[in-house]
């Protein structure tokens, strides 16, 4: 099993004749996914290989069934292509653009509360579940299918590593997930975990967080509450100087809150196996999972 | 992007929040014009405009009772290294001051527009701690600070004003004219994108008015796109030269103190990479992102802004190829060699995309370079070289 998406998901990628849209669609597709349309307003009756291209998410749906979006939309258009996908009744979207104003995001934040759809990003490398789906622009060799462990993150290449390492030391991924690094994400560390602890073939997760914001510290709350699987955390930014933003719109330490010494103390006070060098992730993964590993 | 205190007041203006009558000044000679365009009218305040909070403590703000007190502090203070506990102990060379008018203040309040994440909102925030340094406020004394949501998608609402007017005791008399400010302040925040706007002290005035003494304003980075009359509000001098060059090269880079240079590819792996630095017992030297699409030219570049750092002793390479293609990370490592004299040892940590291809073009380049299989192995590369 695995979360959010599987083999059985159908994809559609919105902004798929872009130059990022067209590339990642075809290494989505190499890894097996199931991408069933784009669209291009405008580029409606084209076809990238021999996916069909729409003017419209609503077009895409009623001809090919997508239930998620993979989405490649320039800053700009966004936040519209987001509201295109929810009212086409897309369940899942996937927002890989960064640079989308946070006020947009603001908007679309509550616009989605108490809808169906899960949206996933912005500013996020993707969601894979790996041997099944690929939805995103991670480097899909380096996984390890079959589980046990679930691991989620607000970077990109940092959560590549933490695969890597993890693959390395023979342990496998059910979902990997990268929530964004930006102060305002569809999907936050909380979900995840709770569909995680759901997932009955994860045994274990991951958690990567940096700099900036409470997140970390509200998961390691819900995580000591409600959580029975071992959570194993990282924290990025230990030398980041405050008031800066460290490249993600999202990772700065602002009023002296947000810190990673602070959120690392607060994870290992709820339970949280802290892992404080990046080189030694796997190997603490290895020791704290040890009994759900073959 | 942070823009100085007049470029704020100039907002203020735009949406007709009442800011004292003031002008700006690069020299002492249009100083003194700028007090005579106020009919020479004392006191004025002499405001030191940089990029940084506790101007007041470091003395640059001054209050001017006569033509003679402007012409002396505008004097000191036009040129001087300003140091507060914002600018490092460096400090700040300052290029402009406000001239402003003098007020006769009856009470101080604060103001503040913020976007909370956690909430997902915009939340305004007021108190009657005006004058004073808020995040201290915020520590010591939370109660004192009065909040309200506002939903996105609402917009903000009388009884929000209100809300905040009860809270801080305002007079019956001033409430309109309060009411007023606060939307103008928020549909200000709104529509040019703002990650921050704050105003403190807010005073009412003996007359029975309220003026924003002081304006600090953030303009979201990510919203510049929609906002190219910001393009002039930047201001260079107050950035760092090296950070400034990185940027027209779409290069996240950030100036430290340390001496071990370090070129990664995405943010979070950036972060974590300084962080190691710093455990194998050295110090990074900078933050630098060359993103998920670098090209040849901007790897390139990256190393000759590292290089420029005279205090760089090492350089560390860390790449995790996703987009970011190992082979053509190489190239460019072995362009920028070709033409830059690489004087300092480069360890080189590559991983992930066409990665056998990136380290053959680098085992044939003739390069003198460090190799290191994984993080753990860079770590204990760096401290060999560094300790």
């Amino acid at each position: 099993m695995s979360i959010f998406v599987n083999k059985n998901t159908r994809v559609v990628v919105q902004g798929i004749t872009g130059k990022e849209g067209m590339f990642h669609t075809r290494q989505c597709m190499a890894y097996g996914t199931q991408i069933v349309a784009g669209v291009t307003p405008g580029k409606g009756g084209q076809s990238l290989d021999d996916i069909p291209v729409f003017n419209t998410v609503r077009d895409a749906v009623d001809k090919t069934q997508p239930n998620c979006s993979m989405l490649f939309v320039p800053p700009a258009f966004a936040a519209d292509a987001i509201v295109e996908a929810v009212e086409a009744g897309i369940e899942l979207i996937i927002v890989i653009t960064e640079g989308i104003p946070v006020l947009d995001m603001l908007k679309i934040k509550r616009y989605l509360h108490g809808k169906k759809t899960r949206m996933i990003g912005p500013n996020c490398p993707g969601i894979i579940t790996p041997g099944e789906c690929k939805v995103g622009i991670m480097p899909g060799h380096i996984h390890q299918p079959g589980g046990p462990i679930g691991v989620v993150s607000r970077s990109g290449t940092l959560t590549y590593e933490v695969v890597y390492q993890l693959s390395n030391h023979h342990i496998g991924q059910t979902t990997c997930i990268g929530i964004g690094g930006d102060p305002i994400q569809g999907t936050q560390f909380i979900d995840v975990l709770e569909a995680f602890e759901k997932d009955a073939d994860t045994k274990g997760i991951v958690m990567v967080g940096e700099i900036g914001g409470q997140a970390e510290e509200q998961a390691a709350e819900f995580v000591l509450k409600n959580m029975k699987k071992p959570v194993v955390g990282f924290v990025a930014g230990l030398t980041a100087p405050p008031g800066r933003r460290m490249g993600h719109a999202g990772a700065i330490i602002s009023g002296g809150t947000g810190t990673a010494q602070s959120k690392i103390s607060v994870m290992r006070e709820k339970g949280i196996h802290v892992c404080e060098n990046l080189g030694r992730l796997g190997e603490m993964c290895a020791d704290v999972f040890s009994q759900y590993l073959k | 992007m942070k823009i100085h205190e007049y470029q704020a007041k100039e907002l203020f203006r735009l949406y007709q929040i009442p800011v004292p009558n003031g002008n700006v000044a690069s020299t002492v000679q249009e100083a003194m014009d700028a007090a005579k365009t106020m009919e020479n009218n004392f006191p004025m305040v002499v405001k030191a405009q940089i990029h940084a909070g506790g101007r007041g403590k470091g003395g640059g703000v001054k209050l001017a009772k006569s033509l003679e007190e402007l012409q002396t502090f505008s004097e000191t203070i036009l040129g001087m290294q300003l140091v507060t506990h914002q600018t490092g102990k460096e400090g700040k060379l300052v290029r402009k001051v406000l001239i402003e008018q003098g007020l006769t203040i009856q009470k101080e309040f604060y103001l503040g527009i913020i976007i909370d994440r956690e909430k997902a909102s915009i939340v305004i925030m007021a108190s009657t701690a005006g004058g004073m340094d808020i995040e201290k406020v915020a520590e010591e004394h939370p109660e004192q600070i009065i909040k309200v949501c506002i939903d996105p998608l609402m917009g903000i609402q009388p009884c929000h004003a209100r809300q905040l007017a009860y809270s801080l005791d305002i007079p019956a008399s001033a409430m309109k004219s309060f009411t007023k400010l606060v939307f103008s302040s928020y549909l200000l925040f709104l529509e040019k994108d703002c990650s921050l706007l704050e105003i403190n002290p807010l005073v009412y005035t003996a007359a029975g008015e309220w003026i924003a003494l002081d304006a600090k304003v953030t303009i979201d980075d990510n919203s510049l796109f929609r906002h190219p009359e910001f393009k002039e509000y930047r201001d260079i001098y107050e950035e760092d030269p090296l950070e400034v060059e990185a940027s027209t090269y779409k290069l996240n880079y950030i100036n430290m103190d340390g001496n071990l240079g370090n070129i990664v590819n995405g943010a979070g792996l950036a972060m974590a990479t300084m962080d190691m630095i710093k455990q194998a017992g050295a110090e990074p030297a900078n933050f630098l992102d060359v993103g998920g699409g670098a090209t040849q030219e901007m790897v390139e570049q990256a190393f000759k802004i590292i290089l420029k750092d005279t205090k760089v002793k090492g350089i560390l390479i860390n790449i995790f190829g996703g987009i970011l293609r190992c082979d053509v990370f190489a190239q460019g490592v072995v362009k920028a060699a070709q033409k830059t004299s690489i004087n300092v040892p480069v360890i080189v940590r590559m991983e992930g995309t066409n990665v056998t291809e990136g380290r053959r073009i680098l085992n044939e380049s003739g390069l003198s370079l460090i190799t290191a299989i994984d993080i753990k192995d860079a770590s204990q590369k760096v401290a060999q070289l560094m300790i």
